[in-house]
């Protein structure tokens, strides 16, 4: 436990960060470039937070904001790992999916909006298409990554062991890549959160994205920071889960000194 | 039934005019040419040459990693197709799984077979006893010695009873004193489970020490300049190493090996040329 002595710094260093806001709010700090005019205090933020949590809304924000999230991210761990593996163990996969792919990566999800509700038949499902964009890449490059610096000694072997095609992939190619997928679908579920508001710019009742985003059209600061910081907290939870999970599924990644 | 007593049927190995090329294109070149030899069933054959002369390319050959350009390569009269659990392979640096315990990595051969999680655990567990692994079964394979992974990995190999058991430089990366006592063990194990062994190195000492025979190569191309039987009496045992018999063998030997000096070649590995690319690095976002 020698990381115990260094909450203190970590703690603190939350604070100053507080503190630095709530002056520079409180100033209405100018530095021309930036200023704090406009932003809302620290306690204006917590009063609006204290509302929100008081309000019969938070449950159905929060309910309709995970089930999507959780919707696209499962759908993009699925097909992010099975078209990663493929891609990753065939040049004929590379050749013939990864191009396509790669056009389709830098589009951002705001971009996808119009697309997502004309091939959608629900707004719902839209939201969650988008969330799944924002998962997939990751995850499916982690994967293709993990699966190619797979030891190719590691394959042989097994090869001369007796293993089957299926069971190399089985025994060898998936726990070899496993501790690059966990990455992959740690950083896939962050980058899932970033693309909730946007997708919910779709939504017309529920969710924190489009709390934020409604905030913001009704001009009401405080609530856009609740917003954005709800979002913050619940995908860093969410990461940890990911990564804490992960954990657990590959436990001779921690253990040992050297590889 | 206890491991030594389903002893397997030695192999017997014939290599006729056999050439295996490496590389491609314009850099392509013969790491060994026409090789006439045959190894008898139950034979200790040591193969030894400097670094790069082709020795674990042939190995890499009767594993069935590497397919020959010319000439037939045949195990029992039959040709090698690819690798097979009858042929067991002991690389250098060790391939345990590292996400499988000591004892699931020899196990895993028999998991392979279909053999069930309770039998296949009984047998790997006896096959650990005879490496002097038993109180290591549970731990993770990082969690080892360079010397102890090796003996895990010639439990893992043995416990598929092969025909031919093919180890290249197998204590190649361990320090003097492990790799004395590895010897050791390796002939004490091998008086037990009698297979034809095939191995690899380039130290001339182990070679004498381990083989009934050893086969000098030459590199570039790869060929057989000298065939030496030993007729040293076993169970050998470290004072062996100063007998005037050996000492007399190893000049001749070095003798052998001296013109071949101040040819620096690359090593190569029983999976071909070694393979300094890493993989692509992919933008992960």
């Amino acid at each position: 436990m020698n990381s115990l002595y260094r909450w203190p710094l970590r703690l603190a260093s939350l604070a100053a960060c507080l503190l630095f806001w709530q002056l520079a709010a409180t100033a209405r700090l100018d530095l021309g470039l930036l200023t704090f005019t406009y932003v809302p205090t620290p306690s204006a933020v917590l009063d609006a937070a204290w509302q929100l949590l008081h309000s019969s809304q938070l449950l159905a924000h929060l309910g309709s904001s995970l089930g999507r999230v959780f919707a696209g991210y499962l759908s993009a761990a699925v097909i992010g790992v099975l078209l990663g593996l493929a891609i990753g163990r065939s040049k004929w996969a590379e050749d013939s999916l990864l191009p396509p792919l790669e056009v389709l990566r830098p589009i951002p999800a705001v971009a996808w909006i119009p697309l997502a509700i004309l091939m959608f038949p629900s707004s719902e499902l839209s939201m969650v298409f988008i969330t799944f964009t924002g998962a997939l890449f990751p995850i499916l490059l982690n994967t293709i990554h993990g699966v190619e610096g797979v030891d190719p000694r590691l394959i042989a072997s097994a090869r001369s062991l007796g293993a089957g095609r299926l069971a190399i992939l089985r025994e060898v190619i998936l726990p070899g890549a496993a501790p690059s997928i966990v990455t992959g679908l740690a950083i896939g579920m962050g980058t899932s959160w970033f693309c909730l508001v946007t997708a919910e710019m779709i939504s017309g009742q529920f969710g924190i994205g489009y709390y934020t985003w409604e905030s913001y059209t009704i001009q009401n600061y405080p609530n856009i920071v609740v917003g954005m910081l709800l979002i913050g907290l619940l995908g860093m939870a969410s990461s940890g889960l990911v990564k804490r999970l992960g954990g657990l599924a590959t436990p001779w990644y921690r253990s040992g000194a050297q590889r | 039934m206890s491991v030594y007593e389903r002893a397997p049927e030695p192999g017997r190995i014939d290599g006729r005019q056999l050439s295996i090329r490496l590389g491609q294109g314009r850099e392509a070149f013969e790491a060994v040419q026409a090789l006439d030899f045959a190894v008898e069933p139950g034979e200790f054959v040591c193969i030894l040459g400097p670094s790069g002369c082709g020795k674990s390319t042939l190995l890499g050959a009767l594993a069935g990693h590497l397919r020959p350009a010319g000439g037939s390569l045949l195990v029992d009269n039959a040709p090698v197709a690819g690798p097979s659990p009858e042929r067991g392979m002991v690389f250098q640096h060790h391939t345990l799984l590292p996400w499988r315990s000591v004892l699931d990595n020899v196990a895993f051969g028999l998991k392979m077979q279909g053999i069930g999680k309770a039998e296949r655990r009984r047998q790997a567990a006896e096959m650990l006893r005879l490496v002097g692994l038993q109180d290591f079964a549970t731990r993770w394979p990082n969690q080892l010695s360079g010397g102890m992974q090796q003996r895990a990995e010639i439990a893992r190999v043995l416990i598929n009873r092969p025909r031919l058991l093919l180890m290249d430089e197998p204590f190649g990366a361990l320090d003097a004193q492990t790799r004395s006592r590895m010897q050791e063990l390796l002939l004490d194990i091998w008086t037990r489970i009698r297979t034809t062994v095939v191995f690899v190195t380039h130290d001339i000492d182990e070679a004498l020490f381990l083989a009934d025979r050893i086969l000098v190569m030459s590199p570039r191309p790869g060929r057989f300049i000298e065939d030496l039987r030993l007729d040293f009496p076993r169970p050998r045992n470290a004072s062996l190493l100063t007998s005037p018999g050996f000492v007399h063998l190893k000049r001749h030997c070095l003798e052998l090996l001296r013109h071949e000096e101040g040819r620096e070649l690359p090593r190569l590995t029983p999976l071909g040329l070694p393979t300094t690319e890493h993989p692509p690095l992919r933008i992960a976002l």
